[in-house]
């Protein structure tokens, strides 16, 4: 069995009477693409916020690669090697392609503003790095972000390559596990083709341990190791893709028990 | 407008071909790269404005700095007139006071309105240091840079408690906080028995800067102002902002814009939004802390009210029209709203510069058509034809004078109605009715809106002319105000500011 590198250990999480998140116990191991699924408000995307610390949860620990980050702020969460990108895109807009790519670096480079004022070759050799980090990170996307539109405000890319840039922007950050919210939502069936390729070789090209969030089953079933499902905050089944589709408890949540169920 | 049609339709038959043809390297609909070319295409301007917008736009930022400056520098050589000096000066202070205020507002998103508390700062702590009232002489070289990071010090222990609050909350504690520096400078006489900042008396007999031993006279005889202080003042603004720019075009600068963008992305994507937000903050007020050093030397004295309210409006206002955010842009709007305040001081220049802004105004809005003429030729008939009337119903309601000035003035005179004798209700009936046939203009389309603009200009005019000029001190900053939203409706990221766009 592989190591754990992501332990969420009964986790719950609750604003004021309303419990989101109740005791849920979930891992990823190492090298593993984990698929979260569950109708909307089953709490897929608060668990998510919980694990890069955009909330602290009311009760559990969480434990990455060994440690707890329970109660880091998010930036030391994406320090540790947690990255993610958003249901609701989430880019920096006005700023280029390239620029949001490399504002992501932030977290594991080292040039203060002394340093840049006086544009010490220290720095400047960092800068290029930057750069040439970027430009690899979106080089990964083969032709759908090259070249020319490096350089282009963010808001002039379609709907379907801000995804694949919120995603080169989440691996600009180094990091050892993504979690991704969603990756195929607008895309159309040739786009969600592509996207379920390019999990599988964020996986095996770069080494990236997955969490996923997804609606498409056609996604699910093609890039999961394991698959989660979650209703009203507590986990309802857990397997592989067909264990899941087929368990009663999720037919029930995703289709609810009228006629059929009653007889 | 041929080349715009041109533009519009050019691309589309591109994309219409590649649709069919599906070559790989025809531009198509739903590529990005077409989607952008063809929206660069649409806002970028046809014709020669459009070619000069773009050979402008490729001049490298470092040409336009060296041009700026050695323009600067060169002032005093073509006028040894110590007012104009003096203001060229004060301007430099205004360009560096821009700069610190952008890295806060514009870069770092916050709304510091204890910004001008931290320039008072700098200015009573060099004073403190460099006077006989603690008996302290430090030298400048080390004084300047003590100052400096005292202000970034004191800037990080304002912010510090304010770190997670935003906006309104930030703008309420930084606007205390100006208030306490205030009443402290103006009670410091007797500050726990001790006389620190001299109270509203301030601090006199300040040190003038000093390198190296000799020191530099704030006045070259006879009282005129020294120029060797626009000097040093313009080589700390090339250094402000060539540190500023670089630190822009670093990762923290990218690190500044993303946060302006999406705090919680940036933060997200390993950012620590609250201490970059700090540090904004303190770099900011360091700058003022500098700016503060100037001022009091050459002023060698400092008193509380030089540091309040009036000016972080002003300073406000330069960041805002220049555009926030852009270095260019805050400089430009330091130099603009300088000379504005300075030429609305005289009541020739500012006549001048009221109708040149309108008949430009004019000129813009309708361009060089026959609604121009139009418009231009009924003001001008009204104007004679009111006088006219107003002059053979009683001869004492044209004969008063608007003041002196030149041909301006005399045309004026002739043209507009100027009572001798203003009788006590015309001032805000007049005044109130401009601001209310002003809005209802803003309600009207077509050829109604051009007849009645006619009557409004021209009482725009009998306003200026009677109630305006008669009080210059409260007139610059309606002028001020007027410019301001004027230019958030035309053009609201500011004159060089990045057109931003924020949901799509």
């Amino acid at each position: 069995m592989a190591e754990k590198l992501l332990d969420l250990q009964s986790v719950s999480m609750s604003f004021g009477g309303l419990k989101v998140i109740d005791e849920l116990d979930l891992h990823v191991d190492e090298g593993e693409i984990v698929s979260v699924i569950g109708p909307n408000g089953a709490g897929k995307t608060t668990l998510f916020n919980l694990v890069t610390g955009v909330y602290v949860p009311t009760g559990g620990d969480i434990v990455f690669a060994g440690s707890s980050i329970k109660g880091l702020e998010p930036h030391q969460i994406t320090r540790r090697g947690i990255a993610r990108t958003f249901q609701t895109l989430r880019l920096f807009l006005n700023m280029s392609v390239r620029e949001n790519v490399m504002a992501a670096a932030y977290g594991h480079t080292k040039a203060g503003v002394f340093r840049a004022m006086l544009r010490t070759p220290g720095m400047r050799r960092e800068e290029k790095e930057i750069r040439e980090l970027a430009e690899k990170r979106l080089a990964f996307f083969g032709d759908r972000l090259m070249g020319y539109r490096w350089d282009q405000p963010a808001y002039s890319l379609s709907y379907a390559n801000r995804r694949r840039l919120e995603i080169a922007r989440a691996t600009a950050t180094n990091p050892r596990m993504l979690l991704l919210d969603e990756p195929a939502a607008g895309m159309n069936p040739k786009e969600t083709q592509e996207i379920t390729e390019l999990i599988a070789k964020l996986r095996t090209d770069a080494g990236y341990t997955i969490l996923v969030i997804e609606h498409d089953m056609h996604v699910v079933e093609g890039i999961s190791d394991r698959v989660v499902a979650l209703d009203h905050g507590v986990k309802i089944a857990e397997g592989t893709f067909e264990q899941v589709a087929t368990s009663p408890r999720v037919v029930e949540a995703y289709l609810g028990t009228g006629g059929m169920a009653r007889k | 407008m041929g080349g715009y049609d041109d533009e519009l339709t050019r691309p589309l038959e591109g994309a219409l071909e590649a649709s069919t043809s599906e070559g790989p390297t025809s531009p198509a609909v739903g590529r990005d790269e077409w989607v952008a070319r063809h929206g660069d295409n649409r806002s970028r301007r046809g014709g020669l404005l459009g070619t000069v917008e773009d050979r402008l736009r490729r001049v490298p930022w470092w040409a336009w700095l060296t041009l700026f400056v050695t323009a600067a520098a060169l002032v005093p050589v073509f006028s040894d007139s110590g007012y104009v000096r003096r203001v060229a000066f004060d301007i430099s202070l205004y360009m560096l006071l821009a700069l610190g205020l952008n890295v806060v507002v514009g870069w770092g998103g916050l709304l510091d309105l204890g910004y001008v508390a931290f320039y008072g700062i700098g200015a009573y702590a060099y004073a403190l240091v460099s006077s006989d009232h603690y008996g302290v002489h430090l030298p400048t070289i080390v004084a300047i840079p003590a100052v400096v990071v005292l202000g970034a010090v004191v800037g990080f222990l304002v912010g510090l408690p304010s770190r997670r609050l935003t906006g309104d909350y930030l703008a309420i504690i930084t606007l205390f906080f100006l208030q306490l520096f205030l009443t402290v400078t103006t009670n410091g006489d007797d500050l726990f028995g001790h006389n620190v900042t001299g109270g509203a008396n301030g601090i006199l007999n300040v040190d003038p800067l000093s390198f190296f031993g000799r020191a530099l006279p704030v006045s070259s005889g006879g009282g005129v102002f020294n120029v060797k202080y626009l000097y040093v003042s313009l080589v700390f603004f090339v250094v402000v902002y060539v540190a500023l720019r670089f630190v822009n075009l670093s990762r923290t600068g990218r690190a500044w814009r993303s946060l302006r963008e999406d705090p919680l992305a940036a933060e997200v994507m390993g950012m620590p939004v609250n201490w970059l937000k700090l540090m904004s903050f303190a770099f900011g007020a360091s700058i003022a802390a500098l700016t503060g050093t100037l001022v009091s030397s050459l002023n060698a004295s400092v008193f509380p009210l030089s540091f309040s309210f009036p000016l972080l409006i002003t300073i406000y206002t330069m960041v805002i029209l220049g555009g926030a955010g852009s270095q260019g842009g805050v400089v430009l709007g330091a130099v603009l709203v300088g000379v504005l305040l300075e030429v609305l001081r005289d009541p020739g220049d500012s006549r001048v510069l009221f109708y040149s802004v309108i008949v430009l105004g004019l000129v813009a809005a309708l361009r060089l058509s026959v609604r121009l003429a139009a418009v231009l030729g009924g003001l001008l008939v009204f104007g004679v034809v009111a006088h006219w009337i107003a002059g053979s119903i009683h001869h004492g309601w044209v004969n008063g004078s608007g003041g002196s000035g030149g041909q301006v003035a005399d045309f004026m005179a002739n043209w507009v109605v100027v009572p001798s004798h203003l009788a006590g209700w015309v001032t805000p009936v007049s005044y109130v009715s401009l601001v209310a046939m002003a809005l209802v203009l803003t309600l009207l389309r077509g050829w109604v809106r051009l007849v009645v603009l006619v009557p409004v200009l021209y009482l725009a005019a009998f306003v200026w002319e009677n109630v305006m000029l008669a009080k210059p001190e409260p007139t610059r900053y309606i002028v001020l105000g007027v410019l301001l939203i004027a230019l958030m409706i035309l053009r609201p990221s500011g004159l060089l500011g990045e057109k931003r766009v924020e949901i799509i």
